[in-house]
Parts: C-alpha cells; structure tokens; sequence
C-alpha cells in the first residue's frame, strides 16, 4: 500500500531504469531478428510531442498533416511531464526511439543544449528572425526550428456586446474600459461574466507576464515590484471583482463561452477555437486591452527538434523539413489553428476560429500601442518557478487580499534568486540588461 | 521440495516484487530528497517547508483525513452489519454499494463537479425546483467550507466502499456461537454489536483504518478536480514541484514527508486495534 505514496514521484526514475532494460532488451530482439531474416523493414519515425494533444487534433496531424510526407511517422502527443520524463530517460540511456521532437519555446529552454542537435546546417527556418533567435535558446546553435505560432487574445460572446461602456472601440480597448464593461454585465445581470483562465492548467501567468506587466510597467522582471506594478495588481483587483469567480476551475475558455458562464473571455487562441468552431456567429475575437505603457501581448511559438539519441538522423531531418513546407504549415493550422511561421498565403476557406484568431492577432500587432513581448529566455529548467512567482502573487494579492507592496516585496527575492542562478539576461519589453537581468 | 522451505519459496516472488518495485524506487527517491547536488543535505526539505504554501496543504491533507476517515468508517461499519443481515439480495447489494471503487478517482473528481459546478446539477435542479433565481458559483475562493464539503463528500462516496469490503470479510469470519450466547443471556443488537462485533473485527479494522488513512493522506486527483488551485494539499504540491517545477529533489521530499505521516499513523492504529497476545476468534 505504502508504495502507492511513492509511484506518482519515483515514476521517474522507474521509467529510466526501465528505459534502459528495454533498451537492452530492444537491442537483442533487433539483434536476433537480424540473425533471423535479412529483410529489416524501415521503422516508423516517433513524434514526440506536448501540442495537438486533443484526440481531434492528434487525429488530423496524423491524417492531414504528417500523411504528406510519404514516410511512416508516428505522431505521440502526451503532456509536458510524461514527455520530458521519457525524453530524459532516453538520453541518459544513450540511444532512444525518439525521432522528432514537438513542443513549447519554453519546454526546450528547460532542457541542456547538448542534448538537442544543432538543426543551423538544414536550410529551414522561419520568417521571422526575432523567432529564430530565440530558437537558439541562448547558444551559437539552432537548438530548434520554430514550427508554429499562437497567441493570446480575447473573445466576447455577442450577448455582452449591448454592454460595451460609452465610446469604447471593442478593436482598441484600455484596461479600465474592459472593467467598465464587465461591471455593466455584472450591474445588468446580476453576475460577473468575465472569465479568466486561473484553473490548476490555465495560463494565467502568460497574462501577467506577457498581457497585464507590459501594459502597466513596460517590463516584467525589472519592473516586477515597481510603484507601476503595484497600479497593475489594484487594476487586477478590480477585473476580478468583475470575474466570474468560479474561474479558479476554468482552463479552457472556450467551454465557459460556450455554456455562457463567461461572456467575455482572455485564452489561448486555441484554448478558444473551440467556440468559433461550434458556433461561429455567436462570438467576437477582438484585441488584448492597453494600459498606460501600451497593448502589451505576447506570442506562443512552439518548434520541432531533434534529440542527440535519434535512431535514424537522416529521418528525422526529412520530417522537420516536411514540418516547414508552406502547405504543411497551412495543415498544421487547419489541424491545430496554430500559425504559420513561413511566409504563406492564408486561402479564404479555414475554420472560423482561425479567421477569428487571425483577424484579432492581426489588429493587436498592427496597433499603433501595440507593445509585443516576448517568452521568457534563459530561463533554463527554472521556467516553472519563474511561472510560480506570478501565480503565487495572484493568488497571495487576489485571492487571499493580501498587502500588494508587501507581497511583492516578498516575491521580488524569489525572483531576483532565480534570475541570478540563471543568468537570463532581460527580454522585451524589459530593457536590455549585462549579465542577469536585475529586479529593481 | 521439503516443507519447510516451501512457504519461502511461496514468498519469493512477493518480495521480488517489492524489493523492485518498493525498496528500490524508495531507495532512489531517499537519495534524491536528501541530495542537493553537492552532498547530503536538509535543503530540499527546508525549501518544501518554508514554502508559503506548506502549511496550508499539510494542514488541508490532515483535515480533510480526520474528517472523511471516521464518517466512512461509521458509515462502513453500517453498511457491513447490515449486509450481514440480509437474507436475499446480500451479494446484489454488495456489488452496487462497491461500483465507486471502480471508478477512476479523477472521473469520480470530475463527476462531483459536474453536479457542483455553475451550469451544474444541483444548480440547475435548485434553479428548476425555484429555490434559487440564477444558478451561482458554489465552488469558488468565496466559499472554501463548501469545497471542502464538496471534496469530502466525493472522498466519502468514492473509498467508502474500500473499508465496506474489508469489514464484510471480516464480519462474516466471526462465530454465530458468541452470539447465540448473547441472545441466551439477553444482550440486545447494540449491545452484541458493541462487545461483540467491534472487539471482534479488530484485525479487520485495522487493516481497514491503515488502509484508509494512508490513501486519504494521498488524496489528489478529487481535489485536483474539484479544489484546483483554491485547496492545496500535499500529493499535489509534490505533483507541482515533480511535473511543473521540474524540481524531484523537492517532489521526493514530499513525498517523504507523506510517507512520514502514513507511517506514523499505522504505527498508532496498529497500536490502539492491536489484538491482546494469545487471543484469537
């Protein structure tokens, strides 16, 4: 019974030990099937990957996607843990199945640069030079190949829309007028309809990070615990008070706009689609709002890699090049409304939710506020922790009513501890910083 | 084979077993929790401990065991006698009463919410039957009682059924003789439940308790479902450290302290249930 405590943590290392016997025992079944016959068929490539991991989506990377490359590929989406457990297990045994890895910007960041092979030499990369920088992951080499790209936006359902504050553009939104909007819901209604991604797998710090920090403080790490932060957090204060406060279990936006227990909504535009989709006529996309330093928003780039323990190299390459094509980048977007990363013309014909999603992305970048951050970089395996400090000062200064100077106070050490253990120089919107970037 | 060397042989591949799967793994996650990548150390445990957020789930686990345990053993126990009771039925009530045990601790988590939640069950029927105007949040930081209630209330429907089996085992190993002597001497239903049942199902009890008590302390995909972020307990702080901090270091550290806590509470039951030496059924 006792074992039970423990077969949630020593999974890990359990999968290791077992990774390395199956390993062995791989090897001697491939040995005597060798001795056996002389025919060895061609193994399938394994795509190991943290995106498209809904059936539906898996379904169509497989089907619409990966079929195009006339080569047998075996599409495996998992979640980050298992993915990362099973990677590493591969790679501390020396040789692996793993052919192509699919994940996150920040899932790579956590992982040691020796480990991924420098992709610099295949020719492919993406239009954009600021997502191949970050692709090097801080190194002299392509640790991966930006792969696709989302963001952040906001979607209103139509019934909120009678509510809109006096002269308020829904394309141009301030802070203050979303809260204004939210209020006269709630003034109307008798409930708070605006809903927040603070569920256990919601990406709430992306908002603070990338949404509310740039907007208010024109920075994130170095201006985490300045005077303009503390007006960001009293501004949070009263958004939530608009918030329907059941967000706390909500993940996925698009279900609560769907059976309407948020009528205005913050996600990841694929967190979204899902309610373009069903019904597209029903819901508005429209821009993150501004505050004092500008629209501050952020992207979402996730990127194909390949590990050093790969079985067949030449393989794996051939399905990272097949990723990069301009009509599989335009399947990848059918199949999981990701964007494409090579300049490709978008055909008139795609879902509602990625016209939606691509109309709103299109209006916040091209803002004349318009304040892009970018992914946190540098931040090697400390990604999560740097994550924990903005959702610990959420739920310390929201949620529990806590002193917002004092929290942050408190908060700040944890950051500055892991910015000085990892050195990560600043991003943007933060100025450019020697060495660490300091908190001030 | 000689007979004495047959009930090791009978053993062997138990211990194998968890010589793998239980010493070994224990072994490595010692290590790494009292590791910190220079030597030995406490710093994993200091770090768990002063997290701001310790308290709260250390003290959230606990309760929510000292609540959920002794109703699903009273209720376990009722359950049991009067299952023992019944003539016709007995094995069709049984299988009913055990179904939630069959049923993934998560789906049991998602099926509480399902009735919880804003667009809800119980708020649509109390909408519906005009007790309340609009359904409302109940599950909410507003209200942590009620996601306490909530939590506990899946805890109770989902393991209760665990001890249930237990005890009806161990009911049905006791003698009618002792208690056909009770009737001659005129003692009623409660009291040869008292001096009888009880006294009697001690070792079944026990194995029962310790059952219990250890899964409660491991409490998570429930409250992951229902509490999520709002009700922090231990197995999921070292979910946290483990999968999202990518810190196992912290993770088994938990997990030891858990540990900790489960040993320490067999320790106490097996103690007080103990059965008097020499004394059998």
């Amino acid at each position: 019974m006792i074992t039970c405590v423990f077969l949630r943590v020593v999974i890990t290392e359990l999968w290791e030990g077992l990774m390395k016997l199956k390993v062995k025992l791989t090897g001697a079944v491939s040995a005597i099937a060798l001795s056996l016959t002389a025919v060895v068929a061609q193994a399938d490539v394994l795509f190991w990957s943290t995106q498209a991991k809904p059936v539906e989506e898996a379904q169509a990377m497989r089907d619409q996607v990966l079929a195009g490359a006339n080569m047998a590929i075996d599409y495996q989406p998992n979640d980050g843990g298992p993915w990362l457990t099973r990677l590493n297990a591969e790679l501390q045994a020396g040789s692996g199945s793993i052919g192509v890895l699919g994940a996150l910007h920040g899932d790579f960041s956590a992982m040691d640069d020796a480990d991924l092979v420098d992709l610099g030499s295949m020719g492919v990369a993406s239009a954009s030079a600021t997502f191949n920088e970050l692709a090097k992951l801080g190194t002299g080499d392509m640790q991966y190949i930006p792969w696709m790209q989302a963001s952040y936006i906001m979607a209103a359902s139509k019934e909120a829309l009678p509510y809109l504050p006096e002269g308020a553009d829904i394309d141009a939104l301030t802070y203050d007028q979303l809260i204004a909007w939210a209020g006269n819901i709630k003034a109307a209604t008798g409930e708070a309809k605006f809903g927040f991604p603070a569920g256990p797998k919601g990406l709430k710090h992306r908002f603070f990070q990338g949404y509310l920090y740039p907007s208010y403080t024109n920075g994130v790490v170095r201006t985490f615990a300045s005077d303009e932060a503390v007006t960001a957090w009293e501004k949070m204060r009263e958004l939530w008070a608009v918030t329907n406060p059941a967000s706390t279990n909500f993940s996925f936006l698009q279900e609560q706009l769907l059976n309407g227990d948020a009528w205005i909504a913050f996600d990841h535009t694929s967190r979204l689609a899902g309610a373009f989709n069903e019904r597209p006529d029903d819901f508005v996309a429209f821009p993150a709002p501004a505050g004092p330093t500008g629209r501050g928003f952020m992207p979402v780039i996730a990127g194909v890699a390949i590990p050093r323990t790969a079985p067949d190299m030449e393989a794996s390459k051939a399905v990272v090049a097949h990723m990069l094509k301009p009509e599989t980048q335009l399947a990848t977007l059918r199949a999981t409304n990701f964007f494409p990363v090579v300049d490709v013309e978008l055909p008139g014909d795609l879902p509602p939710a990625v016209q939606a999603a691509g109309g709103a992305v299109a209006k916040m970048s091209g803002s004349a506020d318009a304040n892009p951050g970018l992914l946190p970089a540098g931040l090697g395996a400390k990604g999560g922790d740097f994550n924990r400090v903005f959702v610990d000062s959420f739920e310390r200064i929201v949620l529990a009513g806590q002193d917002i100077r004092t929290v942050l106070d408190d908060q700040k050490g944890k950051l500055a501890a892991i910015m000085n253990e990892t050195g990560a120089p600043c991003w943007a919107p933060d100025a450019p910083s020697e060495g660490a970037c300091p908190v001030e | 084979m000689q007979a004495r060397y047959l009930p090791y042989v009978l053993i062997a591949p138990v211990s194998v077993f968890l010589g793998l799967f239980f010493l070994y793994p224990f072994y490595l996650v010692a290590q790494t929790a009292f590791y910190d990548g220079a030597g030995w150390s406490l710093k994993n445990f200091q770090e768990v401990t002063s997290y701001w957020k310790f308290p709260i789930s250390f003290k959230n686990t606990l309760w929510l065991a000292a609540v959920v345990v002794p109703i699903q053993l009273a209720l376990a126990l009722l359950m049991a006698t009067m299952v023992n009771a019944m003539k016709k039925g007995r094995d069709l009530v049984l299988y009913i009463w055990t179904i939630p045990l069959g049923i993934s601790d998560l789906a049991a988590g998602i099926i509480w919410l399902a009735i919880f939640e804003q667009s809800g069950f119980l708020n649509s029927m109390m909408h519906g039957l005009g007790f309340i105007d609009r359904p409302t949040a109940l599950i909410s930081y507003q209200n942590p009682a009620l996601i306490f209630v909530a939590i506990a209330l899946a805890e109770i429907w989902r393991a209760t059924a665990i001890m249930l089996v237990i005890l009806v085992a161990g009911i049905g190993l006791i003698p009618k003789e002792y208690y056909e002597a009770a009737q001659v001497f005129g003692a009623g239903r409660w009291k040869q439940f008292v001096r009888i049942t009880l006294p009697l199902l001690r070792p079944s009890l026990s194995t029962a308790l310790v059952l219990r008590v250890i899964l409660a302390f491991e409490v998570f995909a429930v409250v992951q479902a229902l509490g999520g972020t709002l009700f922090p307990v231990l197995m999921s702080e070292t979910y946290a450290y483990q999968f999202e901090l990518l810190n196992g270091g912290a993770a088994a550290s938990v997990a030891l302290i858990i540990l900790g806590i489960s040993i320490a509470s067999t320790i106490v039951i097996l103690r007080v249930l103990r059965v008097p030496k020499g004394a059998t059924i």
